[in-house]
């Protein structure tokens, strides 16, 4: 399947969970979904005999500015060689999205990735803990307001 | 005993000094802790192995800190690990010795304006005995750092008097 008949197929399933799309003139064709939709649109790629995606290759969080965040999708499906881009865009005072862990296991630790580097909060994710700062580090280090602290635990940071 | 090998009739002395024979013995095994942190511990292995090997100079690698004299800090030290090497440190048996290896572990490296993550040097917090420069060195400027460390230990006076 390509890009525009993925999209048209999203649309017609879930109509006002399907929010804009990119599907011209960009590397990756992009679909938005709304972030309490992202679970049962990502649960109808793997399992529908058209679409079978069954490999996440990617899903990292993206700091859009202007108090927007995002988490994108890279899909693949091994069985149609196809692929499409699956986006959330949230806002950073309220940063939830469903976590799709249940569909693809690798999503565990690159939710949590997204959750340390960026803070979203992936609901429903089996074990929701930073995966690579320490466990008592402050903030979210990959956000564009982040401000390095002076120090940690006695050891100065800034050069 | 190299330069010494087979060099004397039947029953001869020699002199010297008790401070003297101790450094000779010091230096001449220095231990090293088995840990690496990043690419730099790829050229520390590279020392380590066959083509380079450090066994030459007596250094080979233990993979307890209690049996280590030298810690060579190979690699990019990360907040989170620098308690980690901290404690390891403090668990070296004393007298033991630090070999900072590689510009991360000197002074940050290229993490040193935007790496949030990165310790700016590993003497902020442990005491560095040997710098050596390099992103990464190669096992030559490695050999040449445990070489200086020997230098160093050669002039150590463990039994005399401090005089202030």
């Amino acid at each position: 399947m390509i890009a525009q008949e993925l999209y048209d197929l999203l649309k017609t399933t879930f109509s006002d969970g399907i929010l804009e799309a990119k599907l011209d003139g960009v590397i990756d064709p992009w679909v938005s979904v709304a972030p309490d939709r992202i679970l049962d649109v990502a649960r109808f790629l793997r399992d529908d005999e058209r679409t079978q995606f069954d490999l996440l290759t990617l899903l990292s969080g993206v700091d859009m500015t202007k108090g927007t965040l995002a988490a994108v999708y890279h899909l693949y499906s091994m069985k149609r060689n196809h692929k499409i881009v699956l986006k959330t865009f949230v806002p950073e005072t309220h940063p939830h999205v469903q976590s799709v862990a249940s569909i693809w296991r690798t999503a565990d630790w690159q939710e949590r990735e997204a959750f340390d580097m960026y803070g979203m909060i992936f609901d429903g994710h089996p074990d929701l803990r930073r995966i690579l700062m320490p466990d008592d580090w402050d903030g979210h280090p990959l956000r564009k307001d982040y401000q390095v602290p002076e120090f940690y635990n006695g050891m100065k940071v800034p050069y | 005993m190299g330069l010494l090998n087979q060099r004397f009739e039947n029953g001869n002395v020699l002199l010297t000094s008790v401070d003297d024979v101790l450094a000779w013995g010091r230096l001449s095994s220095l231990w090293a802790m088995q840990f690496g942190l990043a690419c730099c511990a790829i050229e520390m292995m590279a020392t380590g192995a066959s083509h380079y090997d450090l066994d030459r100079f007596g250094t080979f690698f233990r993979s307890s800190p209690r049996q280590a004299d030298v810690m060579i800090v190979a690699g990019t030290v990360t907040l989170k690990m620098a308690s980690r090497i901290k404690t390891l440190y403090d668990q070296m048996a004393e007298p033991r010795y630090v070999l900072s290896m590689g510009s991360c572990a000197n002074c940050g490296g290229p993490y040193w304006e935007h790496g949030y993550h990165v310790l700016k040097g590993v003497d902020r917090v442990i005491p560095v005995d040997v710098y050596v420069p390099g992103c990464p060195p190669r096992p030559e400027a490695l050999m040449e750092g445990l070489l200086k460390l020997k230098e160093k230990i050669r002039k150590e006076r463990l039994i005399l008097k401090q005089t202030a």
